[in-house]
């Protein structure tokens, strides 16, 4: 546990958090999402939840960034509000 | 409507930072979660079970009845998809 | 759709490696971290991979869409399985140390829950690739 790297991954989360709900592309937003299931992993991993680091990275990261692209192929790219 | 929104969220949120200070610092031994059934676990897991990795041995024997509820969540799922989105009477 | 050249010949290339690695975490499961779920999606993720470097259709080629369907259910039978066979050998539900094994009692239940991560393995790899099949657009039917 290092205080300092512990404080910036959080201070990125809630950075990833905000831009992946007030960006205007779909896509640019999954991708953000992505980013905040890795930096979720990393805090996992170093809280010594191994095992939950790995399936946030496998499912979080991995699975649900790839459906959510093949779900945004299906419709437009852009969001109305 | 944003407004309501917006003390909603700032309520909710200074809520839950004031219900922080009860939280149990980080590894606490005292700490509620840990004072059941996690001594037992952990001094047992390995001979009950044979297997190094706690985490799968409580996943997989323990509390074998949530994993198989937790497969059969992913199970529905995958069929509600093939039946809403599948076209042309595939299987 | 089509990819690059180098897309495929690289995806063609990596692939295998995507699977043995996904078996690795779904068998060692047991003594490291991972398990069923993580290795499922893992050997899934290899499929799709297939299907956004070789377009959908050709994935759907390599495994079909009965495949997904029949294996999905073949990992939940494999684990409900493992309980209701406990049940026929006098235990309860999932009991696993009544399987009739030569083995001592923590070694039948260590081997049974690696089965059972084998069955959670095949029901999330092909549960996935369903969902993606179904998800995706196919252009070349569209």
């Amino acid at each position: 546990m290092i205080w300092e790297f512990n404080f910036a991954l959080f201070l990125f989360l809630v950075i990833c958090a905000i831009a992946a709900i007030s960006v205007r592309n779909l896509l640019s937003a999954v991708v953000i999402l992505g980013v905040y299931s890795l930096i979720m992993a990393v805090l996992w991993a170093e809280m010594q939840a191994v095992d939950v680091s790995f399936t946030e990275a496998a499912v979080g990261a991995g699975i649900t960034t790839i459906l959510f692209v093949a779900a945004l192929s299906r419709t437009t790219r852009r969001s109305k509000d | 409507m944003k407004i309501w929104a917006l003390v909603s969220v700032l309520l909710i949120g200074v809520l839950l930072l004031w219900a922080e200070g009860d939280i149990p610092a980080f590894g606490d031994p005292m700490a509620p979660s840990y004072n059941y059934v996690a001594d037992r676990y952990i001094s047992d897991a390995h001979n009950d079970t044979a297997t190094k990795n706690m985490v799968t041995a409580i996943l997989a024997d323990y509390r074998g009845y949530d994993t198989l509820g937790e497969l059969t969540v992913i199970f529905t799922a995958g069929v509600a998809v093939l039946l809403l989105l599948r076209r042309g009477g595939r299987l | 759709m089509k990819q690059d050249v180098v897309i495929r010949t690289v995806c063609r290339l990596v692939v295998p490696f995507i699977q043995l690695f996904a078996l690795y975490v779904i068998i060692h499961g047991a003594s490291s971290a991972g398990g069923g779920f993580q290795g499922g999606v893992i050997f899934a993720s290899s499929f799709i991979l297939i299907g956004i470097a070789f377009g959908i259709t050709d994935a759907r080629k390599r495994i079909s869409e009965k495949f997904t369907v029949l294996f999905s259910a073949t990992g939940l039978s494999i684990y409900a399985g493992i309980g209701i066979l406990c049940i026929i050998f006098g235990g309860n539900f999932l009991g696993y140390s009544f399987l009739p094994l030569p083995l001592p009692g923590p070694e039948i239940r260590g081997l049974a829950a690696e089965a059972v991560e084998i069955g959670i393995g095949i029901t999330v790899m092909a549960v996935m690739t369903s969902i993606f099949y179904d998800i995706a657009v196919d252009e070349e039917a569209a």
